[in-house]
């Protein structure tokens, strides 16, 4: 039996646990006129047989799938001859690896040999084994859980208050889901992240000035000795970040003031939503017409002149994820400036300043707070942009602040340095993690202080 | 109010007022506040160029490939290179060739037939593989036929590239333009409806490139991301909104989900590679492990969208629930879910239209494979259509250009589709209480 099936098999049995529940309640209180005698109404009988027989059942199902491949790989590389098994631990892992493709059915690279052979059969019999097995505890499992529960039924059982209960428990688990995400992301991160330190020294790695991290393979190769100094690749993080808020920043800002200050209801009614499109885009979008039209253009207004522009420049890549992040800037900033009480504009006009003096000197001096945590929260979205700078920005790490010439982002190295085929144990992919790290500190801070700013701003006017 | 500097002037001149100095500065000031409001009209002005500039961009790049060129050919299948026993391995590719000499038999050398062959796509003899296979009666026929033309070739007939670059900067030499206008004098070259693109799998070949593959595989890893990510944010908002006490742990939730929402996509495809694939051994490149991915990512939107629709339900409808008696989880499932769905619903589909967007995560989990077959299953290696968009945009032929635009294009079509779905929703269930 498949996991799926027998998943399906699972369900259909809750299905008929909730109906031999509910029967079984009708049946103790008497017929269906005496229902009242019952603590609480059928269904609830009902729910907590279905529950007491899926739930058990389907927490075993999913532990057993968890660790079955591990466990039967641990069985088999045990009972594995001896000379096999004092290998080293990159040979024994291909020798497992193998096995597997073997067991199913790929094509396996190199001879087969009968030790090989011979595992793959093991494998397959315990994975045979464990299947079987697997079927016919979860399913003895839910059928006691059902019939346990069922002889408990009674008009006394207080059902309601036990499958609400189970419920809450639910929903609590459901809201720990965000936590257990973000400790999933800082361990899986920061664990490969120390085994790049424990190779390549911290210092190394924040303060160095030369990025290439091509390794050797073998010793007598040259020029490619990895370098994994990060300080260029942070420049051109910023470089590009930079730009993309030059241009975000007052065409966001001032529309958003525009909008809510200036244009009549029909104008605005148009305008945001057309504004907002920009924003539902997808970045490859953005990274393709960055790559396609909006570098060549660039590098041949510069050609015009006489400037030697990169086909590759920073500036492409940080305009284009500037337009990006306008509505971004624009409907946060909306939302602050509509946020400032009319009675402050009203005081202003009945001093006499213009509209604008208003909102120079009234209004935006008061939803600054506001305004500085939205540009801080774009400045994050900037910098964990990957796309755009992966399709448009290039890939060598040059330390200069000069926008036309090529630069590279952090998240253009990660996406380099893990797609395709890697080997977990060389600092080249595991220099990748190192900047995982990194750019989720950064952008921890930045979104940290970004909500307390923008939490504390709220409240202040409500 | 007169100044009390110019009174001391004992009258020589009028006294000058407050209001005199305002009238004196009026202008400029006008005139400043005229500016600032050109400033922010341009500003929107700016951002909706940017936004044609860039539609307009993409649909003149894409909409060509929604037509392909094909060359007609009278292939005769011949008795004696297409055994009963051994069709699906026959030599179809000499079918083709055979008829391409057929039609032009003053080509001789070898190096003139080479490159007469190469007008026609690799993919024409899968088509007559086909076709004879299903219709074994064809053989010792002569039939004409359709096939694709090469890219280059298309590119030409679509005049986007030029007859007059010196020869040996071109794709097609001057003796394959001949044949090309000899043919298309003869009307046995023209541009249909090209169905190849919405139905076939991704291919090194531009004229048997197809988005369905990647469109099956964004279908299957939205789907596991919508059974994922919806029952479990709608549970989190309902407990967070309606029973969490306000204490320090429901706080470091609240914070943790804020920040969530802002975390740059590409750490979650960290985590997913290191935790999915390398610690659980999860299949690479499936869009059960994609799903998974954006599962986690549009989590925090669609919390954040269910309990602002949460907390728009008055009071007084729970008020009401439990003074007739309701428990608290009555109130909540038969009361306030219901009149909530609409909001949560809404902010679930465009968290879904993001997810469908998404790109760098996938990229982390190895769905950026080449990979031709159409996926069956969650497990099957896939691709999604955003990563087919950025793998088409790295190939160097001038044709995938068109395709990459037009797959663009249909993208953008699927977001705008569940874009307006979420509008329409709102606008029918939104209630003012």
């Amino acid at each position: 039996m498949t996991p799926a099936t027998l998943f399906i098999v699972l369900l259909t049995l809750c299905g008929f646990a909730y109906y031999v529940g509910r029967r079984r309640a009708v049946a103790v209180a008497g017929d269906a006129s005496q229902i009242i005698n019952l603590h609480s109404r059928p269904t609830y009988y009902g729910a907590i047989v279905a529950l007491w027989c899926g739930i058990p059942a389907l927490i075993l199902f999913v532990l057993w799938l968890a660790f079955e491949s591990s466990i039967i790989t641990q069985i088999v590389i045990s009972d594995l001859p001896e000379n096999i098994r004092s290998q080293t631990a990159a040979e024994l892992n291909l020798f497992v690896n193998q096995i597997r493709n073997i067991v199913i059915g790929n094509i396996v690279s190199g001879k087969i040999t009968p030790a090989m052979q011979a595992a793959a059969d093991h494998y397959h019999s315990l994975q045979a084994t464990s299947k079987a097995a697997l079927a016919v505890v979860v399913i003895s499992m839910a059928m006691l859980g059902l019939l346990v529960v069922r002889t408990k039924i009674s008009p006394t059982l207080r059902a309601r208050n036990a499958v609400e209960k189970v419920i809450l428990y639910i929903l609590i688990a459901c809201s720990t889901i965000a936590i257990f995400t973000t400790i999933g992301i800082v361990l899986s991160v920061l664990y490969e992240a120390i085994r790049f330190f424990k190779v390549i020294p911290i210092t190394e790695f924040l303060f160095g000035l030369q990025w290439s991290p091509q390794m050797a393979i073998r010793a007598d190769q040259v020029g490619s000795s990895g370098a994994f100094g990060a300080v260029p690749v942070f420049l051109g993080t910023a470089l590009i970040s930079a730009i993309a808020m030059l241009v975000a920043v007052p065409i966001g800002l001032m529309s958003a003031i525009y909008l809510s200050e200036y244009a009549n209801k029909k104008f605005r009614a148009i305008a945001k939503p057309l504004i907002e499109i920009l924003a539902g885009i997808p970045t490859v979008v953005y990274g393709f017409f960055a790559a396609l039209t909006v570098a060549p253009f660039i590098r041949e207004t510069g050609g015009v002149l006489g400037l030697d522009v990169s086909s590759e420049s920073a500036l492409a890549a940080g305009l284009v994820m500037g337009i990006m992040i306008i509505p971004f800037v624009s409907s946060l900033s909306d939302d602050f400036i509509n946020a400032v009480p009319q009675s402050l504009r009203d005081g202003a006009y009945s001093l006499g300043a213009t509209r604008s003096e208003t909102i120079k000197q009234v209004v935006l001096p008061a939803a600054l707070p506001g305004i500085v945590g939205g540009v801080l929260l774009a400045v994050s979205r900037a910098i964990g942009e990957t796309m755009i700078v992966v399709m448009a920005a290039g890939l060598a790490a040059k330390l200069t602040l000069n926008p036309l010439e090529t630069v590279t982002t952090v998240t253009v190295q990660i996406v380099t340095l893990l797609v395709g085929d890697q080997e977990f144990d060389s600092p080249k992919t595991l220099a990748a993690f190192a900047l995982g790290l990194l750019l989720f500190v950064v952008t921890l801070i930045l979104n940290v202080i970004a909500l307390y700013v923008v939490r504390k701003y709220r409240e202040q006017y409500e | 109010m007169n100044n009390p500097e110019i009174k001391s002037n004992n009258n020589k001149k009028r006294p000058e007022r407050t209001l005199d100095i305002v009238n004196r500065g009026l202008a400029r000031r006008y005139q400043a506040e005229k500016r600032f409001r050109f400033y922010g009209l341009m500003a929107i002005v700016a951002s909706l160029l940017f936004l044609s500039f860039l539609f307009i961009s993409i649909t003149g790049n894409g909409y060509g490939a929604f037509q392909q060129t094909y060359i007609q050919l009278n292939v005769f299948f011949d008795p004696d290179h297409l055994q009963q026993d051994s069709l699906a391995t026959a030599d179809y590719q000499g079918l083709v060739k055979k008829s391409l000499r057929a039609m032009f038999p003053e080509v001789k050398s070898r190096r003139d037939k080479r490159m007469l062959y190469g007008l026609v796509s690799k993919g024409a003899s899968f088509q007559l593989r086909a076709l004879a296979l299903k219709n074994p009666g064809i053989i010792g026929q002569t039939q004409s036929f359709w096939v694709p033309a090469d890219d280059d070739v298309d590119m030409l007939i679509k005049g986007h590239s030029s007859r007059k670059v010196p020869e040996d900067e071109r794709r097609l030499k001057d003796k394959q333009l001949a044949w090309i206008d000899q043919l298309s004098a003869a009307g046995n070259i023209k541009k249909k409806f090209n169905k190849t693109f919405f139905t076939g799998g991704d291919s090194r070949e531009p004229e048997l490139a197809g988005i369905w593959g990647a469109v099956v595989g964004s279908f299957l890893t939205l789907v596991v991301t919508l059974i994922l990510s919806f029952p479990i944010g709608v549970a989190a908002a309902v407990y967070l909104e309606e029973f969490a006490p306000k204490n320090r742990w429901t706080d470091l939730i609240e914070v943790n989900i804020n920040n969530l929402a802002a975390v740059p996509s590409i750490v979650f495809g960290l985590l997913g590679l290191a935790v999915f694939l390398n610690f659980f051994g999860l299949p690479r490149s499936a869009p059960l492990v994609g799903g998974l991915v954006l599962a986690l990512m549009t989590l925090p939107v669609i919390i954040i969208a269910s309990r602002s629709a949460l907390k728009s339900v008055p009071p007084s409808i729970r008020e009401a629930a439990l003074g007739i008696g309701a428990s608290k989880m009555q109130m909540v499932a038969h009361h306030v879910l219901p009149l909530a769905l609409p909001g949560m619903l809404t902010g679930t589909i465009i968290g879904m239209a993001r997810a469908l967007g998404e790109t760098a995560p996938l990229l982390m989990i190895g769905m950026v494979a080449f990979i031709v077959d159409i996926p069956g299953g969650f497990t099957d290696p896939a691709t999604a259509l955003p990563v087919q968009i950025f793998l088409w945009a790295d190939s160097p032929e001038r044709a995938f250009v068109e395709r990459t635009s037009a797959a663009i294009l249909a993208l953008l079509a699927f977001l705008i589709t569940m874009n307006a779905a979420a509008v329409i929703l709102r606008k029918k269930f939104e209630k003012r209480w």
